[in-house]
């Protein structure tokens, strides 16, 4: 399987993905997620922007897909704790994600994600993450 | 249950009337005394993968943060925009196939602009969490210093 399969086969697996509406490009071995935005993602109506957790689960997917890319199969990644920071609302528009692995060890990775919507020197949420790789 | 009060039909309507919760099928179970309480049905789209059939980790995210917005509005006694700070979560495990997931949210500690909120989520049994979590929010509309009605 090439990368790009890899990474479409990450997404295709999961229902939850599709209620989101993500989806992932690849350069080279960087994924960069992307989250369309669609009116049930929303929080608060008023601004309006999207809710935390979808921001959220936004940041730890692109972690379990860079993880899932750069690692084996049998090493599925598992999310063991997220701490994520809400800097700006994200608004009515597409977000972007990109994933930093700080660290990869022979159990658990160390893994940070921006997200972003019209520039990346302003990204709207961030998340710190461990994740379990293959049996606990 | 917990006994009515006048901020249970803000709480409550907290569970339907924000797009996001109600695409997810969020409803209140209880509300007051700075502790709200919310489930989440189990729904095949909304699993991780068709394998395991377990709610996916976004899903128990979104209602962890939804419920800690909750026991906000039943501490404040009003429902008034909140912003997430931070959220911090551990998952313990996996929720069980085909299950539900249920929140209990505590709003602990309250200042003239920030509320800090602890939370559990469980599958079948309060006892057993599937995630713990921490959050700080912060508050608009703030009421004055030493006038609002923290727990």
């Amino acid at each position: 399987m090439t990368r790009e399969e890899q990474l479409q086969a990450f997404l295709a697996r999961s229902p939850y993905l599709r209620f989101l509406g993500m989806t992932a490009e690849l350069a080279g071995d960087e994924v960069t997620g992307v989250l369309p935005f669609s009116p049930h993602l929303i929080g608060n109506t008023l601004l309006p922007s999207l809710h935390g957790g979808v921001l959220g689960a936004f940041l730890e997917t692109t972690a379990l897909a860079q993880l899932a890319l750069t690692q084996p199969a049998d090493r599925r990644p598992r999310t063991l704790d997220i701490t994520i920071e809400y800097l700006r609302p994200g608004r009515a528009m597409t977000t972007f994600a990109r994933a930093d692995l700080r660290k990869v060890g022979r159990r658990v990775a160390n893994v940070q994600v921006e997200a972003w919507q019209e520039s990346r020197s302003q990204p709207v949420a961030a998340l710190r993450g461990h994740f379990m790789l293959g049996e606990d | 249950m917990s006994e009515p009060s006048p901020n249970l039909e803000a709480a409550a309507a907290m569970a339907t009337t924000v797009p996001q919760a109600a695409a997810l099928g969020f409803s209140m179970v209880s509300a007051g005394d700075a502790r709200g309480v919310m489930h989440v049905a189990w729904r095949e789209d909304l699993t991780a993968d068709a394998e395991s059939g377990s709610l996916a980790s976004g899903v128990v995210t979104s209602i962890i943060d939804h419920c800690c917005g909750m026991a906000i509005t039943a501490a404040r006694n009003q429902r008034l925009p909140t912003a997430t700070l931070d959220l911090r979560i551990d998952f313990l495990r996996p929720a069980a196939p085909r299950s539900g997931v249920s929140v209990e949210a505590h709003c602990y500690a309250m200042t003239g602009s920030v509320a800090f909120v602890r939370a559990h989520a469980w599958d079948t049994d309060p006892a057993d969490p599937i995630a713990t979590a921490q959050a700080a929010f912060m508050l608009s509309g703030a009421p004055a210093p030493g006038t609002g009605a923290a727990g």
